[in-house]
């Protein structure tokens, strides 16, 4: 059963990856990245990544994939209904990708990687935050200096001159 | 469902696609979808090893978090850059940023 979901869920994520990179309507491929989204959060849910699932739907699904369709709707003339838009080099670049995917799975699949049994936790959301406040510290400030800066540089960068 | 080697062959898929989003695409939201399913397949790979490697801790995840919190960061700014450019060049065409100042 959960077999099934996750190969369900695999595929959708993949096919709608697929549909991201390679609709030549940029909605389409907008709505196409919800699902991708979507898809990663429920492979993060198999992964027993509980708190990260809800931060993925949270911030990916919730802000970026807004900000991204603000970006598609804002960048396009409100007149023209046309939101396609030309690719270029797409043979040699797909050329490329399919080698770069065939050396990484090859890699994947042929190192002895060090696995240990699977880690079965109850929840992490505990856990996390007690890393994030004593080992991450440290790199928590600096995330949310950056966070600041980062909102202060977008406002400072779209706003009228 | 319950090995490694499935997780990383389906990060290695959507790095792939999103390598050729990249490159492919000119226009500047759409490269950066791209770039947000790079980052998906890194995040991806950091959780499963997370679970797979034989870690007590949870050092995977919080790595992911903070790569979360840094997509969220670099798409506002991105984001921000490009309707810039579309004021300045009435375009999002990534070819066409090639001047320094607009």
């Amino acid at each position: 059963m959960a077999e099934v979901a996750f190969i369900i869920i695999a595929a959708i994520t993949l096919a709608s990856a697929f549909f991201v990179v390679f609709s030549s309507n940029l909605m389409y491929s907008g709505v196409a990245l919800f699902f991708t989204l979507f898809g990663v959060a429920g492979l993060y849910v198999f992964l027993y990544a509980d708190f990260l699932a809800a931060t993925q739907i949270m911030v990916y699904v919730g802000g970026i994939m807004v900000l991204i369709l603000f970006g598609i709707m804002l960048t396009n003339k409100i007149a023209s209904t046309d939101l396609r838009q030309a690719n270029r080099g797409r043979f040699m670049a797909g050329l490329s990708a399919f080698i770069l995917f065939l050396l990484i799975s090859a890699i994947a699949v042929t190192t002895q990687w060090h696995t240990g049994s699977p880690q079965f936790l109850d929840t992490t959301v505990a856990k996390l935050g007690m890393m994030i406040l004593y080992q991450y510290l440290l790199p928590f400030e600096v995330a949310s200096i950056l966070l600041l800066a980062a909102l202060i540089g977008a406002a400072l960068l779209s706003r009228k001159k | 469902m319950d090995n490694l080697h499935s997780y990383l062959i389906i990060s290695s898929i959507l790095f792939s696609l999103g390598l050729f989003g990249v490159m492919t695409r000119r226009n500047g939201v759409a490269v950066l979808m791209g770039i947000e399913l790079i980052l998906n397949a890194a995040n991806l790979n950091f959780v499963a090893f997370n679970r797979f490697g034989g870690m007590a801790e949870l050092d995977g995840q919080v790595f992911g978090i903070f790569i979360i919190v840094l997509a969220a960061a670099e798409a506002a700014v991105a984001l921000a850059i490009i309707i810039n450019l579309f004021k300045n060049h009435e375009t999002v065409n990534i070819d066409s940023a090639d001047q320094m100042k607009g």
